[in-house]
């Protein structure tokens, strides 16, 4: 496919997304300029706001949904609603300086507003720090609450009775598959220790995925800086609970010449953040290709605009959606799968066998 | 774009290799489905972080 029809897809996709009003969109479809279309259009659903946007209305040019608040750090701590900026259309003035929204970003101005490039692809303009409660930000407060209440509730039903009542009958199936065969199978017997987190991060990261699908738009697991986060986490519980073996075959394996062990010791380094790393790239990846997949489909049924195409790219996109719910599952039980088996490499007790040291342990 | 294109032929011929192994044991040992299919699903990750990490540096 040409990269024009690419552009064309996505920019319909936008409309099929953004816009409620779609027959009166389908006449403009084709006359605004594709590019900086698309470009503005990705930005918008892949890229975290400061607005929580139900609908928007193409027509008129108004947004529905809620302003959040913006936090920023700049010389004080300064704390403002996001509808001052009125979408990007308008400065905030706060102590004498100017603050103006542009592509979602936030940055410091002149009292005229100019956003300037100078010679590089980016604004030059000088950022503050911005601590804002995001869309994504409020996503993941949502979801923490909700597994608090889900958890809490279970928690209590072993209180009253040995079987649960009501949604918990759903977690408990679940818990137990994480505890049996991911938990214990791949961390030993100290597996306890870890079955907090493991849950946790599972639950997470299922319950995101899944409002993923919504037409929310929300894409929390699709932005690199939430999975950079929960890879770190993973990273660190790793190295914390690393024993003396596991060490000690990162920096002087047994079994080995010693030649060799200096060749391997940067190797066996560079393995320790491959792995989170890996983490990392995956689930964002996979998260945010799954969003511009089902996106492009749709957008299909606007390119073509007949009654042939219109049933056929709704059946596929329906298709790949239900492919994308069992991405959600998948993904979630690969983080947590993979967390757990690093804890398991991390913690494992090794026998003594000074002779055969060729261990099956993948290296990413 | 050639090096996505070779980067997908590669992710493909690796995704192949672990489907048919595991197609292969299963069949031998049918009891064995689970454990075969965690493991699988496993390998499928792995090489599924290391193709979409070249297809970032692409």
């Amino acid at each position: 496919m040409r990269k024009e029809h690419i552009f064309k897809i996505l920019l319909a996709g936008l409309f099929v997304l953004v816009s409620l009003n779609l027959n009166a969109q389908e006449e403009t479809s084709g006359k605004i300029d594709t590019r900086t279309g698309v470009k503005e259009f990705v930005d918008h659903h892949l890229k975290d706001s400061h607005y929580f946007t139900f609908f928007s209305d193409g027509e008129k040019g108004e947004h529905y949904g809620i302003p959040l608040p913006v936090i920023i750090w700049d010389q004080g701590l300064k704390v403002f609603s996001a509808s001052k900026f009125h979408h990007g259309e308008e400065l905030v003035e706060l102590d004498g300086k100017y603050y103006k929204l542009y592509h979602s970003k936030i940055y410091k101005t002149g009292p005229e507003g100019i956003i300037e490039y100078g010679d590089s692809e980016f604004p030059t303009n000088e950022k503050p720090l911005d601590f804002s409660i995001t869309k994504n930000v409020t996503a993941m407060i949502f979801v923490a609450l909700l597994m608090f209440l889900m958890f809490w509730a279970l928690a209590k039903n072993y209180q009253k009775r040995s079987v649960p009542k009501g949604f918990s009958r759903v977690l408990e199936p679940l818990v137990v598959y994480i505890r049996d065969d991911i938990a214990k199978h791949n961390i030993g017997p100290n597996y306890k220790k870890y079955m907090s987190f493991l849950l946790t991060v599972f639950f997470f990261i299922l319950i995101l995925n899944l409002l993923g699908l919504t037409p929310f738009g929300i894409n929390v697991t699709g932005n690199i800086a939430v999975t950079f986060g929960l890879a770190l986490i993973t990273f660190i519980i790793v190295q914390l609970s690393g024993n003396k073996q596991y060490w000690k075959h990162i920096f002087w394996m047994p079994g080995v010449p010693i030649p060799m062990k200096i060749i391997l010791m940067p190797i066996e380094v560079l393995g320790m953040f491959t792995k989170p790393f890996a983490l990392m790239i995956r689930l964002f990846a996979n998260m945010m290709a799954g969003h511009v997949v089902v996106m492009s489909l749709l957008g299909l049924i606007f390119v073509f605009q007949n009654w042939i195409a219109g049933p056929t790219f709704f059946g596929f996109t329906l298709f790949i959606s239900l492919i994308e719910l069992l991405v959600a599952f998948l993904q979630a039980y690969i983080f947590t799968l993979l967390s757990a088996l690093y804890i398991g490499m991390a913690v494992e007790e090794h026998e003594d066998h000074p002779k055969d040291h060729g261990e099956d342990i993948p290296v990413i | 774009m050639v090096g996505a294109g070779l980067i997908v032929i590669g992710a493909g011929i690796g995704l192949g290799k672990i489907g048919g192994s595991a197609m292969d044991a299963i069949a031998r040992q049918p009891e064995a489905t689970g454990k075969i299919q965690t493991a699988g699903i496993i390998f499928a990750a792995l090489l599924e972080g290391i193709a979409f990490a070249a297809l970032f540096a692409v």
